[in-house]
C-alpha cells in the first residue's frame, strides 16, 4: 500500500472510499475541517499528500475524536449539525442534527457526554449521546453542503443572510412552543453571550466555557447544571488547555493578547502571560489556539493575525521563542509524541508543520479555504 | 387626617424602597428627544447610508442584555432608564433629577446643538455624557468637553477613512457636491481637511440647491452640477439625504460616487463579516427587527463600555470608572477587530471605519500601509498634533 503513487492513492479515494484499507489503530492521518469547501481534508501523515475529502455539513469547524479514536465528531456551524466521520472507512456516517450553528464542543473522556458552546442562544448545552441516539426519531439525512461561493472575507459569505432567514422562520415558530422540539438527551444552562472555548474537566465534573462578550470563564457543574463560578479574564475569551497535573487552566484572550491562568482550585486568575512577536505592536497579538505539551513543560499559543506561534515556558511563563508560519495562525495541534507540531493558517489556506526540538517550520501544507482544526490519528 | 398620615407613611415607605433600587441596581440614563428629525419615518424609509433606521436605544438594549455578568463581582445589576423630553432644558431637568439620585452615566441621543448645550450645563460635575448620534467634528474640537465621551465617529474620521481608500486605488481627482445645510458644509469641510492630509485634489467644489428653479438649475440639476470638470469621483456631502441618492448613474461623466451615497464611510454596516460581526448583527436584529446602523452601534459601545470598566475595576466609584473610562489601558470589543479605546485628547473612541455601498463592505480603514507611528488607528481624525479641544 505505502509503494503506490500519490495519484494512484488519490484514485483510489475518488473511486470508492469503502476500498480504502482500514487500519486497525493509528492510520496516521491528519484530519482538517475548511470552513469554506465545506470537506474535512484528510493527509497522509508522513508525505501530507491528500488521501481524500471527506464531505460535511456546511461549515465544519471544531474536530474532535471520540473515546477510542474510531469516529470524529465534526461541528458544522451552517448546517446546525455535529457530523460523525468513521475513521476507518473515512466516511461520513452519523449526524447529530438541529443544533443551532455549534462551534466548538468538548467530549467528556468516558465519551458519553457532548458539551457545545451555543453560540447565537448564549447557552452551554450537554448532550448526552446514548440517549440522543436511542430517542431520536431516525437517522437524520446525510446531505453534504457544496463548496460556498468565492468571497473575500475569511467567514462565510452567505452567513449573514442564511441566519437572516433563520432567525426570522424561529421567531415565528418560537410562538407555537417550539420550545418544546429541544433535541433528546440534551439539556442547556444560560451562560454570557458568545459561548466560545469549551473544557470538561478529566473527572467530567466540571465544564468551562468562555463567552467573548462577557470576559468571562463560567465554571459550570455538569451534574447540577449549576454555574459554580464566573472568572473575569482578559477580552474576548476564546480556548482552553489544562495542564496535565490539572492544577492551570490557560485560556486565550484573543483581544487582549493575552493568555489567562486560572487556579481551577480556587477559581481565581493566578497570572498573566502577554505576547508580542518582535516588530508587532501589542494590537495584532490576537491569541487564539493553545496546545500544551504532554509532560506539561511547554504551551503553544497561536497568536493570529501576528502570523506567529509562541512558545511558553510553563514553569517560568517566559515565552521562549516566537515563530512565524501563516496568515491569522489559530487552531494547533502536536502529535502523539510532541515531535510535531501543526499549525492551522485560516487566512492562507494552508497548515504549517513545525519540528518541536528545533523549533523550525518544516514545511507549510496547503489545505482548502478557511482551514480551522486539525486532528492527527498517529 | 388620617389620609394624610397614610399618604404621608406611603411616601416615606416609596422613598426607602426608591433609595435601594438604585443601590445595587448600576442604571445608565438614557437621554433622547421626543421628537427628532434624524429618526422620522421619511428618514429611514430612505435607508441613506449615513442615516438611521430607527432609534438608537436598540443598541443599548443589546448591550445591556450581553452585560448580564459584567456586575456581578460588585453585586449590581446594569439598567437603562430612558427618558424623552421635548428640547436639551427638559433633558437637563430630568438628568439633574437621575444624577440626584446617584446615576452618573448617561448616554445623549442629540442632535450637536442640543448636546453641545447639555454638556455645557453640566460642565464639571460627576458624572460622564457619552454622545452616541453627533458627528460634528466642533464637539471634539472647540466644544469639547472632559466628561463628554464620543463613541460615534465624527466626520474627519469619516473622511479620512474614505481618503485613505481614494489614494489607495489612485482615484485622486475629485468633484466635491455639497449641501447647504449646516451639517452638510462641516461634512464638506472635513472632507477637504482629509483631501489635503492625503493629498487628493478637489477639482470643483459645487453647492447644490434643493428645488427645482429653473434660475438655479446650475445648481440642482445634476447633470449640469457633474459638466464641465475633470474627476475620477464624485464627493457628496449631504447629511441628510436631500439629493444624494440622485446622483449615481445620472453624472455627465461615468465616474463613481462616494461620500453620502455609492461607497460611505460608517462605523457599522450589516454586511460585515468579520470579527464576529455576524453575531452583534444578528442580536441587533432579533432586539430591533432592522439592520444595525452607526448610531446604534454607538449606543451599544457606550454601554459596553461603561460594563466593561465596571468588570476591570470591579467597582462602582466613579472617580475609579470615570478613570479607566479615560485611561489607555481600557480595552474596548467593537466587533471591528482592534482593540478600542477614547483618544485622552478630545474623548473620541478610537475605532476603525467600514466603507460599504448598500450591501458589501468594500474595505476596512485604517487600510494596509497607512500607518501611525504610535497607534493606526490615530490616522483617523484628530490626532494629538491637531487637535484644538482644551479640557
Amino acid at each position: 500500500m505505502h509503494s503506490i503513487s500519490p495519484r494512484q492513492l488519490a484514485l483510489a479515494a475518488l473511486m470508492s472510499a469503502c476500498t480504502l484499507p482500514a487500519y486497525a489503530k493509528g492510520t496516521g492521518y491528519l484530519f482538517v475541517s475548511s470552513e469554506k469547501d465545506n470537506h474535512i481534508t484528510v493527509l497522509d501523515g508522513k508525505t501530507y499528500e491528500v488521501v481524500k475529502r471527506i464531505g460535511t455539513e456546511a461549515r465544519p469547524r471544531h474536530l474532535q475524536f471520540n473515546a477510542d479514536k474510531t469516529q470524529i465528531y465534526a461541528a458544522a456551524g451552517d448546517g446546525n449539525a455535529i457530523d460523525v466521520i468513521d475513521v476507518a472507512k473515512l466516511e461520513l456516517v452519523d449526524r447529530i442534527g438541529e443544533i443551532d450553528d455549534p462551534e466548538l464542543f468538548d467530549l467528556s473522556a468516558d465519551g458519553k457526554t457532548l458539551y457545545i458552546s451555543l453560540e447565537d442562544d448564549g447557552e452551554l448545552g450537554i448532550l448526552n449521546l446514548e440517549e440522543y441516539f436511542a430517542q431520536r426519531e431516525g437517522k437524520p439525512d446525510l446531505k453534504v453542503a457544496e463548496a460556498a461561493p468565492v468571497g473575500e472575507s475569511d467567514e462565510a459569505a452567505d452567513d449573514a443572510a442564511d441566519e437572516e432567514e433563520e432567525g426570522e422562520e424561529k421567531k415565528g415558530e418560537a410562538k407555537e412552543g417550539e420550545e418544546d422540539e429541544t433535541l433528546p438527551g440534551m439539556t442547556t444552562v444560560e451562560v454570557g453571550e458568545e459561548p466560545e472555548g469549551i473544557l470538561v474537566s478529566p473527572d467530567g465534573k466540571t465544564a468551562y466555557v468562555t463567552s467573548e462578550v462577557a470576559n468571562t470563564v463560567h465554571v459550570v457543574d455538569t451534574a447540577s447544571k449549576a454555574i459554580k463560578a464566573n472568572i473575569v479574564v482578559g477580552n474576548r475569551p476564546r480556548r482552553f488547555a489544562l495542564t496535565p497535573d490539572q492544577k492551570e487552566l490557560w485560556v486565550s484572550n484573543e483581544l487582549s493578547g493575552s493568555v489567562s491562568i486560572i487556579d481551577p482550585a480556587a477559581n481565581k486568575v493566578k497570572e498573566t502571560v502577554n505576547f508580542l512577536p518582535p516588530g508587532f505592536r501589542s494590537e495584532d497579538v490576537t491569541p487564539v489556539g493553545i496546545t500544551l505539551s504532554k509532560d506539561g513543560k511547554t504551551a503553544v499559543v497561536a497568536l493570529g493575525r501576528a502570523n506567529h506561534v509562541a512558545f511558553v515556558d510553563v514553569a517560568s511563563r517566559k515565552v521562549n521563542d516566537y515563530v512565524l508560519v501563516g496568515k491569522r495562525a489559530w487552531n494547533t495541534t502536536l502529535n502523539k509524541d510532541d515531535s510535531l507540531l501543526f499549525v492551522i493558517n485560516g487566512l492562507s489556506d494552508d497548515m504549517s508543520v513545525i519540528d518541536m526540538k528545533t523549533r523550525k517550520v518544516l514545511k507549510s501544507v496547503p489545505i482548502a479555504r478557511v482551514p480551522h482544526t486539525v486532528l492527527v490519528d498517529d | 387626617m388620617i389620609n394624610r398620615l397614610v399618604l404621608k407613611l406611603l411616601v416615606m415607605i416609596g422613598l426607602v424602597w426608591a433609595v435601594p433600587s438604585y443601590a445595587d441596581d448600576f442604571t445608565i440614563g438614557y437621554l433622547q428627544l421626543e421628537k427628532d428629525a434624524r429618526y422620522s419615518k421619511k428618514q429611514s424609509f430612505a435607508r441613506y447610508l449615513l442615516g438611521s433606521l430607527g432609534r438608537p436605544y436598540a443598541g443599548a438594549e443589546v448591550a445591556l442584555k450581553e452585560s448580564k455578568f459584567h456586575g456581578s463581582g460588585i453585586g449590581a445589576t446594569f439598567k437603562l432608564e430612558q427618558v424623552k423630553g421635548k428640547d436639551s432644558a427638559a433633558l437637563l431637568t430630568s438628568l439633574k433629577e437621575m444624577n440626584a439620585k446617584g446615576v452618573q452615566f448617561f448616554l445623549v441621543d442629540l442632535p450637536a446643538d442640543a448636546l453641545n448645550e447639555l454638556a455645557s450645563a453640566t460642565k464639571g460635575q460627576n458624572l460622564i455624557l457619552f454622545n452616541v448620534s453627533a458627528r460634528e467634528d466642533r464637539l471634539r474640537q472647540e466644544q469639547c468637553q472632559a466628561h463628554l465621551l464620543h463613541t460615534i465617529p465624527n466626520y474627519a474620521m469619516q473622511t479620512d477613512a474614505l481618503a485613505q481608500y481614494l489614494v489607495f486605488r489612485k482615484w485622486k481627482e475629485i468633484l466635491v457636491l455639497s449641501g447647504q445645510r449646516p451639517d452638510d458644509l462641516e461634512f464638506n469641510q472635513a472632507f477637504a481637511r482629509s483631501a489635503k492630509r492625503y493629498g487628493l485634489d478637489i477639482d470643483e467644489d459645487r453647492p447644490f440647491a434643493l428645488g427645482n428653479d429653473p434660475r438655479q438649475r446650475d445648481q440642482n440639476n445634476i447633470s449640469l452640477l457633474t459638466a464641465n470638470a475633470d474627476y475620477d469621483v464624485i464627493f457628496i456631502a449631504d447629511t441628510q439625504g436631500e439629493f444624494a441618492r440622485g446622483v449615481p448613474y445620472a453624472s455627465i461623466d461615468p465616474q463613481l460616487v462616494v461620500g453620502a451615497e455609492g461607497l460611505a464611510p460608517v462605523a457599522w454596516h450589516w454586511a460585515w463579516e468579520r470579527h464576529g460581526a455576524p453575531q452583534l448583527e444578528n442580536r441587533f436584529e432579533a432586539q430591533a427587527d432592522r439592520p444595525m446602523r452607526d448610531a446604534d452601534w454607538a449606543a451599544w459601545m457606550a454601554v459596553k463600555a461603561i460594563a466593561e470598566a465596571v468588570q476591570r475595576t470591579q467597582s462602582r466609584d466613579f472617580a475609579v470608572l470615570s478613570k479607566h473610562l479615560h485611561s489607555e489601558e481600557l480595552v474596548l470589543d467593537g466587533f471591528k477587530g482592534n482593540r478600542l479605546n477614547f483618544r485622552p485628547w478630545d474623548n473620541q473612541l478610537r475605532q476603525p471605519v467600514l466603507l460599504a455601498t448598500h450591501n458589501w463592505v468594500v474595505e476596512r480603514a485604517p487600510l494596509d500601509g497607512f500607518l501611525h507611528q504610535t497607534n493606526n488607528l490615530d490616522a483617523l481624525g484628530f490626532d494629538k498634533p491637531e487637535t484644538k479641544c482644551k479640557f
